[in-house]
């Protein structure tokens, strides 16, 4: 009898051991199929793509107080934006981020929006084009996947001061209209990446295909909304800049900010996507 | 047998949980106590969240002042039910202690604070999750917008007040998700 009791204890303690470790595989389970950007859950995933060097310096935001320069420094950016191909290899190996399992939270209801199935891109869609319709979590995710992060606004914005000759067109007049008339080609986003010619640092389509994400588009301590007068900071506003000739010229930049401010971190969009960066210690 | 019933109910409980709750992230953070702590640990009560920085001269003093009266006007047999937290933007400079100290400073040592900090990353995570918008600006000075959230028991944005806030409207929110759940 007491021989059946201790058996009957072991099991019951067994029990109690299986249940409570079914509890825990559940919430890592969870935490997996929730994932996140920093987790050690994102399994890797692998890019060919080419990175590009740029050096940094001392640039002048497109806003904010006039005379103060922000400093980049050197870093890595990818030539060319994410690919629908490269973000399904991601999507394959990181289940958590299809579209039937992702939360809410990091991704709105348009997320990967077209795809056929989970793992199946969207009919007619060309593997070479740039994802869209990712939020800010999903491309932090891949990023972290293929052991990169996302660029900073500022060294997004300083490589986009190049055009294909010079590493800062910003005073040259074309280089705002390009940009403008860039902007308003209609279904932009389908397109092959690396079809156009490379500005001065060898970066492609920085602006023929998409807007693109940076780590920290949320600092711009601005309302996307210019009536509500909460922040004084007119200086984003058509209104209250355009007369100087400089914003004028940065009207392409205008735009930029202006999206930047009006998106939350799980938006996604049709011609929104990105490309991965990385820190470097060389200095050339 | 019972055993196996409430196994699975905690199953269930976990897989219940609304996809667009803040309870799904699954950064770690410590409060004002030093203890470890993930978001979704704040699950079963109405939160007041709030980001801020101790050493804020500015608008900070503005906004924990505000918790205090926000805190101050829901009714006292529901205090147990609220948690009022305060989220550093500033991981750095606010350790455990340093919000321990502040909270201890500020009275609001009461069991409804929670003071909060992690890491530069999750820090930047929450604030979008937030939509607040932050900038470092100096080593010692952040811009950031004023928003002060509610969340319900789940973990469901209620409601959010931004910019000069209206403390009655976040106590209205507050009392409103208390009695709903």
């Amino acid at each position: 009898m007491f021989s059946i009791l201790k058996r009957y204890k072991f099991l019951l303690v067994i029990f109690l051991f299986a249940c409570n470790n079914q509890q825990i595989d559940n919430t890592v389970n969870n935490d997996v199929s929730t994932s996140n950007a920093h987790s050690n859950t994102i399994h890797t995933t692998t890019t060919d793509v080419k990175m590009v060097y740029i050096p940094g310096g001392e640039y002048k935001p497109f806003y904010g107080s006039d005379s103060i320069l922000t400093k980049v420094a050197p870093y890595l950016i990818d030539e060319r934006a994410v690919t629908n191909a490269e973000f399904l290899a991601f999507i394959k190996d990181n289940p958590q981020w299809r579209r039937s399992n992702v939360k809410r939270i990091y991704a709105d209801t348009t997320y990967l929006k077209d795809w056929q199935s989970d793992v199946e891109l969207p009919k007619d869609a060309k593997p070479n084009a740039p994802i869209c319709y990712v939020s800010w979590f999903a491309a932090k995710a891949y990023a972290h996947s293929v052991g990169k992060r996302l660029p900073t606004l500022d060294e997004w914005e300083f490589m986009a001061m190049a055009d294909e000759t010079s590493a800062n067109a910003r005073e040259k007049v074309t280089y705002s209209d390009n940009i403008i008339s860039l902007y308003l080609l209609k279904g932009r986003q389908f397109n092959e990446v690396k079809q156009t010619k490379p500005n001065y640092w060898g970066v492609y389509n920085v602006f023929d295909l998409i807007w693109e994400w940076t780590d920290d588009f949320n600092s711009i301590l601005t309302t996307n909304d210019s009536r509500s007068g909460q922040y004084e900071d007119k200086s984003l506003f058509c209104a209250g800049s355009a007369t100087s000739s400089t914003d004028v010229l940065n009207y392409a930049a205008f735009m930029r900010f202006a999206l930047r401010t009006s998106v939350k971190a799980n938006y996604t969009i049709a011609n929104l996507g990105f490309r991965c960066a990385k820190d470097t210690t060389i200095i050339k | 047998m019972l055993m196996f019933i409430s196994c699975k109910q905690e199953k269930s409980k976990v897989a219940e949980l609304p996809s667009d709750s803040i309870f799904n992230l699954t950064s770690t953070w410590k409060n004002q106590h030093g203890d470890s702590l993930q978001l979704k640990n704040l699950q079963g009560k109405t939160l007041v969240v709030v980001m801020i920085y101790t050493t804020c001269k500015s608008a900070c003093p503005i906004l924990v002042a505000k918790m205090k009266t926000i805190e101050s006007k829901i009714d006292k047999k529901d205090l147990n039910k609220v948690s009022l937290v305060l989220v550093s933007i500033d991981p750095e400079t606010d350790t455990p202690e340093r919000l321990n100290e502040f909270a201890k400073s500020n009275k609001m040592d009461a069991p409804q604070w929670i003071f909060l900090t992690s890491n530069e990353e999750d820090t930047q995570e929450f604030a979008n999750v937030l939509a607040l918008k932050y900038k470092k600006i100096s080593p010692i000075d952040f811009s950031h917008s004023n928003i002060i959230s509610v969340f319900s028991p789940q973990g469901q944005l209620v409601s959010q007040e931004e910019g000069s806030i209206d403390v009655d409207k976040v106590v209205k929110s507050v009392h409103e998700i208390v009695k709903k759940n």
